[in-house]
């Protein structure tokens, strides 16, 4: 029994829907209680979806245990092949579905659909969602494309790649794949199939006919491209293009992969080097770095900040346990010990410890960042609805390098800036009572002992107004954001309907007369 | 103006009183009871909440609640491994070791509620004697109990109500011939709980205990001359079991709007045998200071058609407030449970609607897209899905976290209504 209050990953089941949410024609039937229906709102909320992923959930309640469960997941599957009519059908439990053992996958093959069934068993107890998602990707792969026969190709023909990673809900995914799809068209690589992402079950037939893969993100795509290459001898790529070296080692990869002699200079675009280079950057020297995520970003972040920005890593972890060796070997490269964990507040207290002066990790890292008072920027999954920007924001490529030069700079310069404020704070000119400078002296604020108790003077400049001290118990209630906004719009009321005492009431007088 | 605030309005014509309730079964959208906690925890302020569950469990509350704001929060997810299912009695001990590790590391909880999942129940993990276990080791510095937000059991707001049941037989015993006391049964924000005690106080009404309380310490007690008014719709079991310790449940429409709080405080009012003046005194001002402020709040709704899914239980109160206050024009309203006796006087004030209980969502994703309401409320999982269909929503999760209930919230009420519409208006793209 693991006490958490917050996790790095979903249950398995969740990295299932990952992927049915970002393919097309494929509908996942989920036995499942009705709380499940939760992992909707991070398709439709963080990630602003425009229609609800494609899974039906049986939503089985404690009556139907007595009776049969098995007939109301068969049910919701007749009925969702009738309503969505999907080209496959995607079949699995979660965690309390688990545990009653109805045997999806049997269930939903006696039904005799007329479209193929694929059935994922995603062990809730042991299992996380990246492994869900990799679980389910290469079950799909390998239901579909697993009949095919590899295609002979002629010489001449432009190299062809499949494009194997990009799901939903992951971090830039999206936007790592156009910049990734332009490296590849700019070398002359076809792109065969892109997978999960947009990808129907008829593509998935398609992936042998590619000469190799290039894997995104091995956390998701890592089992079936090994699939793929036992099957098909279909070579992946190997570095993940997150910075500029990695991206120059991943051009290089890709066109020993294709047989492209003397791939075309296209650095134009890339910023990075030389602003790392430029005198401005000189303060970035030796900063103090902690590192946390997902394996394939922990690992491109340390890259980057030890080799192209000049930082001193100082921590570097992931939560990811399947890829703990090559974090390990990454940080006794750097000389420091890696941190392998789904605890956060182990996370924190190593954190703590490390004393960093920039953190890049996960939404997590970037709260346990603020409350130490650390700038941080996020690199990783899990992700926010901050991570999905309405601007284009890769990671990968030239372009992504740019992007990681101006995020994980920017809460920098921010960070100085802060610390300054901190330093002035109390500074006799620079404190929160202090009047702003071009108001003068004369709205400087009382400086003579209030009255108080009785009676608190209006602090917002209305003339003779005065709070009871119950009024101001109340207004004290409403949350400190809206606070200022409250006592001035009931002090200006107040002041315009002479009101010489503000009582509870007039502050929902006030309340009521500016409601809008 | 007074004269109004005191009577009881007559029927509404065509009111729901009688109405046909369609029975819908299906898969549902909706949070299990587990989601409650996020509210609870915030006002029961030295309680904390050990969900005994799954992964699903801990991101569930994750992603419902946004959770990373709470640097400590006052709950926790115990997470069953591979190795609590193969035997229930190293689960037991696995279960005491986390309370014990966690009262260890937070001193200052007076409270603990072990709060059952879905895996607990199907694997029959038996919580209460587990916290009755627990407390006897810990009491007096911790009261342990536990009951269900299990999604195969409890739906959303249920699990409020399965937390308040699991209380009651902990409320100290009023005597028999203690003077009446009313007390206040659901969660409500601060602000409102201190505007109903003003308002009482105001017209002599007391003594008035709230329940859940801030602390834990401060349980009301509760016996034969307890008056309890519901303050929450969805409180069916908490009012049975009050009801078995002796007190009367009040009926009442629930407080939302100007007419629901004032026929709520009325409730009370007459069980006291206030007389109708000093209830005009004590309530006329604010009421009709909330009437002022939905007029202007709630002016773009009239006309305007809703339809809502079921989600929370508060969909029919908020029904026949988005109707006889904002003019609104019901087509379907969905609640996930219709407690008649509760409602009955809500029922009978609602207008005419196509009243659902339980869902089918898919269907009623039909009837919704061939209706076209000009506004939808729903859950997250269905809002955005829906704005890119055209349709103008309100996340119902809303309704739960802002201060809806009582005179001077009652604006805010129709305003959550209309900032959607009202968002649309202003936008060009």
């Amino acid at each position: 029994m693991q006490l958490t209050l917050w996790t790095y990953e979903g249950p398995p089941h969740v990295g299932a829907m990952r992927i049915a949410t970002a393919m097309r024609g494929l509908h996942y039937v989920l036995h499942a209680p009705q709380g499940d229906t939760y992992a909707d709102l991070l398709f439709t909320m963080i990630e602003r979806r425009d229609r609800r992923p494609p899974v039906t959930y049986t939503t089985f309640q404690a009556r139907d245990l007595g009776s049969d469960t098995a007939e109301l997941f068969k049910n919701a599957a007749r009925e969702a092949y009738a309503r969505f009519k999907p080209e496959a059908l995607l079949v699995g439990a979660s965690c309390t579905a688990e545990l009653i053992q109805d045997d999806p996958g049997g269930l939903a093959r006696a039904l005799e659909l007329p479209v193929p069934v694929v059935a994922v068993e995603l062990p809730a107890y042991q299992k996380k969602e990246n492994w869900g998602a990799a679980e389910t990707f290469y079950q799909l792969v390998r239901a579909f494309a697993g009949r095919a026969a590899p295609v002979a190709r002629e010489a001449e023909a432009p190299k062809r790649a499949n494009i194997l990673g990009p799901a939903a809900l992951g971090f830039r995914h999206r936007d790592d794949l156009r910049e990734v799809s332009d490296l590849l068209a700019r070398l002359g690589v076809e792109i065969n199939v892109i997978a999960p992402l947009g990808a129907s079950p008829a593509d998935l037939a398609r992936l042998p006919q590619a000469d190799f893969n290039v894997v995104l993100y091995p956390e998701i795509a890592g089992t079936a491209a090994a699939w793929l290459e036992r099957k098909f001898g279909q070579k992946s790529t190997r570095t993940v293009p997150i910075g500029v070296g990695a991206t120059r080692e991943f051009l290089a990869e890709v066109a020993a992969l294709a047989g492209i002699d003397a791939p075309p200079a296209m650095e134009e675009a890339s910023r990075l080097p030389w602003y790392s280079r430029s005198v401005d950057a000189n303060y970035l020297t030796g900063k103090r770095v902690f590192i946390f995520g997902d394996a394939t970003h922990a690992l491109a972040a340390a890259r980057v900040a030890s080799r192209e920005l000049g930082f001193e890593v100082v921590g570097l972890g992931t939560y990811s346990r399947e890829f703990a060796r090559d974090i390990r070997a990454a940080a006794a490269a750097l000389g420091i010990e890696a941190l392998i964990c789904d605890d956060y507040l182990e996370v924190e207290a190593a954190i703590a410890a490390a004393q960093p002066e920039l953190v890049l990790g996960t939404q997590m890292e970037r709260h346990t960042a603020k409350k130490l008072g650390i700038p941080c920027a996020v690199i990783s999954s899990p992700v926010h609805v901050q991570d999905f920007p309405a601007r284009r924001s890769p990671q990968m490529g030239f372009e992504g390098a740019n992007v990681l030069f101006d995020s994980w700079v920017a809460p920098l310069m921010m960070g100085l800036e802060e610390h300054l404020l901190g330093m002035f704070r109390e500074d006799f000119e620079f404190h929160a009572d202090a009047a702003p400078s071009h108001l003068g002296a004369a709205a400087a604020p009382e400086t003579a002992p209030a009255p108080a108790p009785v009676l608190a003077v209006a602090a917002g400049g209305a003339q003779g107004v005065t709070w009871a001290p119950d009024a101001e118990r109340e207004l004290r209630k409403i949350p400190f954001f809206v606070r200022g906004k409250a006592r001035r719009n009931t002090e200006s009321f107040a002041a315009e309907k002479g009101v010489v005492t503000i009582t509870v009431d007039t502050l929902y007088d006030a309340k009521a007369h500016y409601a809008s | 103006m007074s004269a109004a605030a005191a009577t009881v309005r007559p029927e509404a014509p065509g009111g729901c009183g009688a109405a046909p309730v369609q029975q819908e079964r299906g898969q549902r959208e909706v949070f299990c009871g587990l989601t409650g906690i996020v509210w609870l925890h915030r006002k029961i302020q030295d309680a904390f909440f050990l969900v005994v569950g799954s992964r699903t469990c801990a991101h569930l509350i994750q992603s419902a609640a946004g959770v990373m704001i709470f640097a400590e929060p006052r709950f926790a997810t115990a997470i069953l491994e591979e190795r609590d299912l193969a035997g229930l009695a190293d689960a037991n001990e696995e279960l005491d070791r986390a309370v014990e590790r966690l009262i260890e590391r937070r001193p200052e909880i007076k409270l603990l509620f072990l709060v059952g999942s879905c895996p607990s129940e199907v694997i029959k993990l038996d919580l209460s004697r587990a916290a009755g276990r627990l407390s006897k080791k810990l009491m007096p510095r911790v009261r342990v109990l536990s009951y269900s937000g299990s999604g195969i059991e409890t739906t959303f707001t249920q699990g409020e109500d399965a937390c308040l049941a699991a209380l009651v037989p902990e409320l100290p015993a009023a005597p028999a011939d203690a003077a009446p006391n009313l007390l206040i049964a659901g969660a409500l924000a601060e602000p409102v709980e201190d505007q109903f005690a003003r308002l009482f106080a105001a017209m002599g009404l007391g003594p008035v205990s709230f329940f859940p309380p801030r602390r834990a310490a401060d349980l009301p007690a509760v016996g034969p001359t307890t008056r309890v008014l519901l303050a929450q719709p969805f409180l069916a079991e908490t009012a049975r079991l009050l009801e078995a310790r002796g007190a009367t449940v009040l009926t009442a429409p629930f407080p939302l709007g100007a007419e629901g709080t004032s026929l709520w405080l009325r409730a009370a009012a007459d069980a006291w045998g206030i007389p109708a003046p000093r209830f005009a005194a004590a309530t006329a001002l604010p009421e009709q200071r909330a009437r002022q402020a939905i007029a202007k709040s709630g002016a773009s709704l009239a006309g305007k058609s809703i339809f809502f899914f079921p989600d929370s239980q508060l969909e029919i109160p908020l029904a026949r407030f988005a109707a006889r206050e904002c003019g609104m024009r019901l087509t379907e309203v969905g609640t996930p449970y219709l407690h008649r006796a509760h409602l009955a006087q809500e029922l009978a004030l609602l207008p005419e609607a196509r009243l659902v209980e339980g869902q089918d969502v898919d269907k009623q994703l039909d009837r919704c897209r061939e209706t076209r309401p000009d506004l939808t409320v729903c859950g997250l999982g269905l809002a955005n899905p829906l704005e890119a269909e055209g349709m103008a929503t309100k996340w119902s999760i809303e309704l739960l976290f802002t201060p809806i209930q009582g005179f001077d919230q009652a604006a805010d009420l129709a305003a959550l209504f209309a900032r959607p519409l009202a968002r649309r208006a202003r936008l060009e793209v």
